[in-house]
């Protein structure tokens, strides 16, 4: 599946007073398609994305979390499956866009590239569900289901460069980056009506 | 020396209570704590702290992934504290750098020192691991103190706010083991 592609379909299914936490290709590439004030940009070190994830989700159980991963990220954190589970906040939403290879740093490959199954190990650890998708078509298809229940819940997305957007690591470490996330999650207007998903288990 | 003078010694050197620094947390106004378990505060703070039906206790796998949790729930002022070893601020410490520094965000960490002499100051400590913390967070330009009686548990509901209100890290270095509640 092509990123950008897995993403254009995503758009559609993100509500406005979800939080998307994304990190490196996929971030960009998000930024792009899908520019918003409730995007989190600043995850500051490798393998991080999912930790800040559940922090959100914890702090926020009305909102919808969700986290745009990496392979090569996620298997820097991989405890934060056992983490998120043992917590198991029901608005924490999990993907992680899996291409066997540190892209952005050489596109040298993963460790077990090709074997690892990440929605086998989220499920292994007690996520509420766990699905993954090789064909844009079925994922075009399912994800909003997917979405739309309960977490913490991993979707293992195969995918292959799209087009690729430009890197702004000065946008994504800046404080500005920072203060538009703070002043959007805060504010009256955008907060989320009772019943929506997400509440804490 | 007077008996005032000998009881102020004597308190000084009790182990801190751990019934005082929760109700220091509490008083911070903390509701969640993340952590990973440390033999130094595992009886006093976080055995207690998990029986705690005022904190939301989350378990850990790792240190780093704490200073991520503590840091993103800042944003909407959500006050959490994570409780560790000092071996594991170690490990956290391109963690730390990024997030609590680099970010500015108010990472508030309390951290067993596991090894330490008692009434010996960290920095002097005989135990290279221990003697190390100070100096690398006074290089990192991060805030720290002792806790290593109930007199210094005294400050710690305020060096919390301060650290939330000026949206930066702290360290507090629990020298001693904490009596239990």
């Amino acid at each position: 599946m092509r990123r950008d592609a897995v993403l254009e379909s995503l758009r559609h299914a993100v509500g406005p007073d979800d939080i998307v936490v994304a990190v490196y290709q996929t971030l960009f590439d998000w930024m792009a398609i899908c520019p918003r004030d409730l995007n989190y940009v600043a995850t500051g070190a490798m393998g991080q994305a999912s930790s800040h994830g559940l922090g959100l989700a914890l702090a926020n159980p009305e909102r919808r979390v969700l986290v745009l991963d990496g392979d090569g990220s996620l298997l820097m954190n991989l405890g934060s499956l056992a983490t998120v589970a043992d917590a198991a906040p029901g608005n924490f939403l999990h993907m992680v866009f899996v291409n066997g290879t540190y892209e952005v740093n050489g596109a040298h490959p993963t460790p077990a590239a090709g074997r690892m199954d990440f929605a086998a190990a989220a499920r292994a650890a007690g996520y509420a569900r766990a699905a993954r998708w090789r064909r844009l078509a079925e994922f075009r298809d399912q994800h909003a289901e997917f979405m739309a229940g309960q977490g913490p819940a991993l979707a293992e997305l195969a995918i292959e460069p799209g087009r690729s957007y430009p890197h702004d690591y000065r946008y994504i470490h800046s404080p500005e980056a920072r203060d538009r996330f703070r002043r959007a999650l805060n504010s009256k207007a955008a907060m989320p009506a009772e019943g929506k998903p997400g509440t804490d288990r | 020396m007077s008996r005032q003078a000998q009881a102020a010694t004597a308190s000084h050197r009790l182990a801190p209570s751990g019934a005082v620094m929760i109700a220091a947390l509490k008083a911070a106004g903390i509701r969640f704590v993340a952590a990973l378990p440390d033999i130094v505060t595992s009886d006093g703070l976080l055995w207690p702290i998990s029986r705690d039906s005022h904190f939301r206790l989350v378990r850990l796998c790792k240190e780093d992934e704490g200073v991520s949790v503590c840091a993103a729930m800042s944003y909407n002022g959500t006050r959490s504290v994570l409780l560790m070893q000092q071996t594991g601020l170690m490990d956290s410490l391109n963690a730390v750098r990024a997030i609590a520094m680099d970010y500015q965000l108010p990472v508030v960490m309390l951290v067993g020192m596991q090894g330490k002499e008692d009434d010996v100051p960290a920095a002097q400590s005989a135990v290279y691991g221990v003697r190390i913390v100070p100096p690398i967070l006074d290089v990192m330009g991060i805030g720290w103190s002792e806790i290593e009686s109930d007199r210094d548990c005294r400050v710690m509901t305020d060096t919390i706010n301060d650290a939330f209100a000026e949206s930066r890290p702290h360290v507090f270095l629990i020298g001693r083991t904490p009596g239990p509640p």
